[in-house]
This record gives C-alpha cells, sequence and structure tokens, in this order.
C-alpha cells in the first residue's frame, strides 16, 4: 500500500479530473452541471409533451422517453460517438459529445420527473386559474409550474447524483474525467487498489452529500 | 448525407455469431448479478429494519457506499484491486477462468444489491408493525418471522419496483465491457470495429437491448399479476 500515490497527483485527479480545471478539456462537474441544466430545460418540453392533449405531440414525446429509458447509456454515448460527427460533418471533441448524449439521454428521465411533477398539482388548481381568466400557457406558466417545480425539487437532486455518478462513463469515450485520471495516473503507478479506492471515496462524498441535501430537501417540503 | 446503408454485414454468420454470443453473455451476467443482488438485497433490507443497531448500522454502511459510488468505478475496482490481494493459488485460478466475468459479476451484483435492499427495505416498511408482532406472539423468532411472514409479504409488495430495477440491472451489465466482458454492447462495437458499419452495428444492439427490456417487463408484469395481494391497492385492476 502506497498512498503517497494520491498526493503526487491530488492535483491532477481533483482540479483537473473532478472539476476541470487545467491543461486539458475534461472535468466531471463541467460535463455533470451543464448537462444538467440542459437536460432540464429538454426535460421540461419532453414533460409538458407527454402531457399534451394532441397525439402529435404527446405521441413522439412518449416515444422518445420509452426509448432512451430501454437501452443502456453506454450504448447512447457509442451511439453520439459514432453518429454525430459523421451526422454533422465536422469532427467533434469528445467534450461536445459526452455533453449531448447525456442532455439526450437525461432529457428522457427528466422529462418523467417534469410529468410527474406537473401532476402532482391538484386540478382544482388549474381550474380555479381557468376561472380567473387565465389562458392554457398562462396556467401553465404562473400557476401550475412554479408548485410543480417546488414538488420536484427532492427528485431532481437525486436525478442530478444519478448523472453525476453516470458521467463517469464518458471516459469510454477519453473524455477526461475524475475516473480517467485515476486510470491514466494507475498506467504510470500501477497502484490500482490505493487509486479506485481513493476515487470512490471521492465519488462517495460528493454523491452522499447530495443526497443528505435531498433527504433533507424532501423533509422541508413535506413539512411546508 | 450520403451514407449508403448495407444491413447485409449484421447477416453473416460471423456477425451472428458475435450478437448470439453477446445475448447470452448479457443474460448470464445479468442473472447471476441479479440473484446476488437479491440474496444481498433481502439480507440488508432485513438487516436495516432490525431493532438491534450494530447490524443495521452494517446495512446501512453497505448500501450507503455501494449505491453512492458508479458502477463503472466498481468495475475497475474489482477487476484491477481486488484479484492482487487475494492469495495466489486464487488469482491464478481466476486467470485461468475469466476473471473478467467474476469481476464483472460481482461488481453489477454488489451494486445492485445496495439498490434492491432500499426497495426490500421500504417493501418492508409498508407492512404494519402489528404482523411482525402477531408473528412473534405465536412463538416464532424474530429470524422465523423474517423468513415466514414478513419477507413473502414484502416481496410480494415489491414486484413493481424490483421490474424497473430489474431492468436497470440489465442495462447497466453494458459497463462491464470495459473490463472486457464481451457482452452485447461489447460484440456491438467488434462488428463496427470489423466493418466499419458503425449505424448499422449500433441499430443491431439497440434493438436487441428494446426487445430484451419488453419481454422482462412482459413477463415481470405477469408475475405481479400472479404473485399480487388481493385488497391492496397495486392489485385493484387484477381482482375485477
Amino acid at each position: 500500500m502506497d498512498f503517497g500515490v494520491i498526493e503526487r497527483n491530488w492535483n491532477f485527479l481533483l482540479v483537473q479530473g473532478l472539476i476541470g480545471l487545467g491543461n486539458f478539456a475534461g472535468g466531471t462537474l463541467r460535463l455533470a452541471v451543464p448537462a444538467m441544466l440542459l437536460g432540464f430545460l429538454l426535460g421540461l418540453f419532453v414533460g409538458l409533451g407527454r402531457l399534451a392533449k394532441s397525439r402529435w405531440i404527446s405521441t413522439p414525446a412518449t416515444v422518445y422517453v420509452e426509448l432512451f429509458r430501454g437501452v443502456p447509456l453506454v450504448m447512447v454515448i457509442f451511439w453520439f460517438w459514432f453518429i454525430l460527427p459523421r451526422a454533422l460533418g465536422v469532427a467533434l471533441p469528445e467534450y461536445g459529445v459526452a455533453l449531448a448524449a447525456f442532455v439526450i439521454f437525461e432529457g428522457a428521465y427528466l422529462g418523467e420527473i417534469v410529468r410527474a411533477g406537473i401532476q402532482s398539482v391538484p386540478r382544482g388548481q388549474v381550474e380555479a386559474a381557468a376561472s380567473t381568466g387565465l389562458g392554457t400557457a398562462q396556467t401553465m406558466r404562473s400557476v401550475v409550474l412554479p408548485q410543480a417545480l417546488r414538488n420536484m425539487i427532492p427528485a431532481l437532486v437525486t436525478q442530478f447524483i444519478v448523472l453525476f455518478k453516470d458521467t463517469s462513463l464518458a471516459s469510454i469515450i477519453g473524455y477526461l474525467d475524475l475516473t480517467k485520471a485515476a486510470q491514466i495516473v494507475n498506467n504510470r503507478e500501477i497502484r490500482p487498489f490505493e487509486l479506485y479506492l481513493f476515487i470512490a471515496v471521492v465519488y462517495w462524498l460528493c454523491a452522499y452529500g447530495m443526497s443528505r441535501y435531498a433527504g433533507y430537501l424532501e423533509k422541508r417540503l413535506a413539512t411546508a | 448525407m450520403t451514407y449508403q446503408f448495407d444491413w447485409s454485414v449484421l447477416l453473416s454468420a460471423q456477425a451472428r455469431q458475435w450478437l448470439l454470443q453477446g445475448v447470452a453473455t448479457t443474460l448470464a451476467i445479468s442473472a447471476l448479478a441479479w440473484l446476488i443482488a437479491l440474496a444481498l438485497g433481502i439480507l440488508a433490507g432485513a438487516l436495516r429494519s432490525l431493532k438491534f443497531a450494530p447490524l443495521r448500522m452494517v446495512a446501512a454502511a453497505y448500501v450507503e457506499f455501494f449505491r453512492n459510488v458508479p458502477l463503472l468505478v466498481w468495475m475497475f475496482f474489482w477487476y484491477f484491486a481486488v484479484p492482487p490481494l487475494l492469495p495466489q493459488p486464487v488469482q491464478d485460478w481466476l486467470y485461468d477462468h475469466g476473471a473478467e466475468f467474476a469481476a464483472g459479476t460481482a461488481a453489477l451484483g454488489v451494486y445492485h444489491g445496495a439498490r434492491f435492499s432500499e426497495m426490500i427495505r421500504a417493501g418492508i416498511q409498508a407492512i404494519p408493525k402489528t404482523q411482525l408482532e402477531a408473528a412473534l406472539s405465536t412463538g416464532l423468532s424474530t429470524a422465523q418471522a423474517f423468513r415466514l411472514v414478513i419477507l413473502p409479504i414484502a416481496l410480494r409488495l415489491i414486484v413493481p419496483p424490483l421490474t424497473n430495477e430489474t431492468l436497470n440491472l440489465l442495462k447497466n451489465s453494458s459497463v462491464a465491457l470495459t473490463i472486457g466482458v464481451a457482452e452485447l454492447t461489447f460484440q456491438t462495437r467488434q462488428i463496427e470495429t470489423y466493418t466499419a458499419r458503425a449505424f448499422e452495428a449500433l441499430t443491431a444492439g439497440t434493438l436487441i437491448y428494446l426487445i430484451l427490456c419488453l419481454t422482462i417487463a412482459r413477463v415481470m408484469a405477469r408475475v405481479e399479476r400472479r404473485f399480487a395481494i388481493p385488497g391492496m391497492v397495486g392489485s385493484v385492476e387484477t381482482e375485477h
């Protein structure tokens, strides 16, 4: 056992690998945070689309959700890795491919959270809003969504934890995240036990911290 | 986009053999890991429902540690870090008999065991406390009460979330390609490598995953109907 390997590569593992600051385009958080924000925007449209009265909107949204939820993320990443550069006709860096794959993949899961959040708002709210003279779009924007968002918060934090852990899979197309950083150091120093245990602890600290926070939010929302 | 599709690459004897082997390996690793996960899940889920704090804490530590770390990291851990810690004869045997498959199964099973246990714990908590008290008052020991009364009810209650987690496990088995397990995604990539036909190969792999998922969902829906407890909310639809 030689945990000095962690100390010697501290900056590379954490500043470059986890956060994404350094000489290389990479970073677990630099991928996870934008993927979550963009994925949520997409999820908002998907969730609304699934609840739309028109079949021309709800059917494609449902197919999209069921398709991406029925396929492994690894497969989705390979799809984007092979197809996206060809479809766009330009070479894409790993970051672009990974971000696109995660946004589209998470959009399906976040869409379901949005849908559940909207459905958790009592029907009476919609009727009350309509009776005050608000239109459908206004009702959605000013009455339903603000309440739905509040109900979604714990599920959104949980989904972010899942996404945060899943970004480790971006390393299979060469994206330099925390897992890839550990792999690179391991190739040089051959200290698998120390390195993989260390990144397990780092992932754990982040994910467990966030899950405690989600639990706290859930309690606070339940009593409010 | 001027891409000439050539679906015939999927029909060659070689490609079909790879895909079949991939499906077989995916099903084998998923089934073995599922059994490990269910056993660990039941054990940890039951321990977390006990009054005895030390056992509860051991189970909680297992669950919280394993489910909050990415599966990929566990794959690397079980494959690269664990074998060197084992005695030499065990190591030799493992490397002769497919250490990738063993490590992949362990990683998948232990990781999902932590997730299964949360579900099983929820199932146990959904059972009124009086059931356990009634079982104990008839003279059963705690272990007997769990084995004969609490767990059979809890397992029947959790069939719907179990379906979801089973599908997650199947999909997550694709992560094992990172340590060289020749499962379905691995074989899909192999076809891509040999034929340079990414679109066709990935389509085949994706469709097979969708079919596997739909089939399992179908089977589990039957299991759900078969084992639904009459009178419970989840079984309302099947009563008529």
